[in-house]
């Protein structure tokens, strides 16, 4: 009796959205490498926009269990470049849309981004983006002291501190949603148009012949394709060399912490390039504060003390209040850096094989512009004007889209 | 923290060290092609595995060569660039 009153209490309590995992059929139109939000949000766009249902989504471990669930859910477009401003504007846009999108609620908050200046270096700097981006109607500006007060009243603004701050780069497109709410969300809808979603799927071997993809070995078989895109931010390098192809990327672990969880108090998310380190504070009410990468490659998602002591010294240094907070939990996410700081995306020297890489500390906030212009991609095989800036074939002819002022460290 | 074993200084921790990036033999010339060159520059092996780096035990500006698991990131030896090319040379 009490069971059952229960199970109408809870119909299904926490059961899925999402089919049992299918047998492997022999053969797609399409395989996506890596469940997480991007490879998930390609399989979407192909199933409802381009009738393309035979898509089988791989993953060596579970629905997004890598960076989709490691990052720290920054989503704004403030670049330098007119080409990525254009490609992350985009991809604002498409995630104020997304929960109506998929039906599923991303928990999407339009909070406001605020990059600290500590130098006057930075001030022009930031003046610079602000012409940018308001050029391509994003909304940037560049804001004195008593504007970044009136933003962050928690802020220290000591004229004696360290590096004290001198004003910011507010950017009120700037905002935050669930991350993992975002690679379920795609899921769900992908799922319910027909694509397949196999995780703990590990993909061992590429067959190529004749210079294009023919098939692809997993743990579980072989599935012969049609074509075949790499979405696997963290061990891109690694998949692609299967294939035989080579990427311009070093991978490096970043860390992040959250602290207990805290009333209210901070809205806009907070970054200072000086300090390497940007919070924001969740819905739940706790801060998380995240930093800039290791400073040497590995393929590991250990914490570090020296590391969190980075992230803790710099934070302090602007938030004071926090030297009293603890740490609930640490982490590190692997990130696929290239040396300008922007994707790789579309083709591959092999035909029929795309590649959705380089995602380095940028890829969450592309997520819904990369299902986009990746589908249509594989789908039509021309590359969008929107991400024809980022291919391969650019560092082989010195056409680099460079990020690196408007990426490190401030998410 | 974390130690790692210089051929000059012996054994101190990892932060009085700078990552220099993969051992890669340098064979470009006056004639490699530019396209020769960006895979030079650009290009590196980044395994997941066992990689050849340099490293610089930076108060002593001396650099020299590690061998690492980029798995584990278990240091599992260090050497000077002479004893690095005598066994290059002893293993060909």
């Amino acid at each position: 009796m009490a069971l059952g009153l229960l199970k109408s209490a809870f119909p299904r309590a926490g059961a899925a959205h999402l089919p049992d995992r299918p047998s492997l059929k022999p053969s797609y139109d399409v395989v996506i490498i890596g469940a997480g939000a991007h490879g998930m949000a390609i399989a979407y766009h192909l199933a409802r926009y381009h009738g393309i249902r035979r898509v089988a989504v791989l993953d060596r471990g579970y629905l997004g269990g890598g960076n989709t669930a490691r990052n720290t859910a920054v989503i704004r477009s403030n670049y330098l470049t007119e080409e990525s401003v254009r490609f992350y504007r985009e991809s604002v846009r498409l995630f104020r849309e997304l929960s109506n999108e998929l039906d599923y609620n991303i928990l999407f908050e339009n909070r406001g981004q605020l990059t600290l200046a500590h130098s006057d270096s930075d001030l022009r700097n930031f003046r610079w983006r602000a012409e940018v981006n308001k050029e391509l109607g994003v909304r940037s500006e560049l804001v004195d002291l008593a504007e970044v007060q009136r933003r962050v009243p928690l802020l220290d603004c000591d004229p004696a501190a360290h590096y004290p701050v001198l004003g910011g780069l507010w950017h009120a497109d700037g905002a935050t949603a669930r991350h993992d709410a975002v690679v379920w969300g795609y899921a769900r809808a992908a799922c319910r148009l027909g694509v397949e979603l196999h995780p703990l799927t590990e993909v061992t071997g590429l067959e190529v012949s004749g210079g294009a993809i023919r098939a692809v070995e997993t743990a579980r078989g072989t599935i012969a394709c049609d074509a075949v895109v790499q979405a696997v931010a963290g061990m891109s390098s690694e998949v692609a060399r299967l294939a035989d192809i080579d990427l311009p990327i070093h991978t490096y672990p970043l860390q992040a912490l959250v602290t207990q969880p805290y009333k209210p108090v901070l809205t806009p998310l907070v970054s200072s390039p000086r300090w390497h380190v940007y919070i924001q504070q969740t819905s739940r009410g706790e801060f998380v504060i995240g930093g800039g990468c290791d400073p040497y490659p590995l393929y590991q998602t250990r914490s570090t003390l020296d590391l969190k002591e980075a992230l803790c010294r710099g934070i302090t240094q602007l938030f004071p209040f926090l030297a009293e907070a603890n740490i609930l939990r640490q982490w590190g996410g692997i990130t696929d850096m290239t040396p300008d700081y922007s994707p790789v995306m579309g083709h591959s020297p092999v035909d029929n094989y795309f590649l959705d890489a380089g995602w380095g500390t940028w890829g969450f906030k592309a997520t819904p512009i990369c299902g986009v212009t990746m589908a249509e991609l594989v789908a039509s095989g021309q590359v969008p004007e929107l991400i024809r800036p980022f291919a391969l074939e650019r560092f082989y002819t010195f056409d680099q889209v460079n990020e690196a002022g408007a990426t490190a460290a401030s998410h | 923290m974390k130690q790692i074993r210089c051929p000059l200084n012996g054994l101190r921790n990892i932060d009085e060290f700078v990552y220099g990036g993969e051992y890669h033999p340098v064979t470009e010339t006056a004639d490699t092609d530019s396209r020769q060159w960006a895979r030079q520059v650009f290009f590196h092996r980044n395994p997941a595995g066992l990689v050849i780096e340099w490293w610089c035990h930076a108060p002593s500006s001396y650099w020299f060569l590690a061998e690492r698991d980029t798995r584990s990131n278990e240091m599992l030896r260090t050497f000077t660039l002479e004893a690095f090319l005598a066994m290059k040379d002893a293993a060909q």
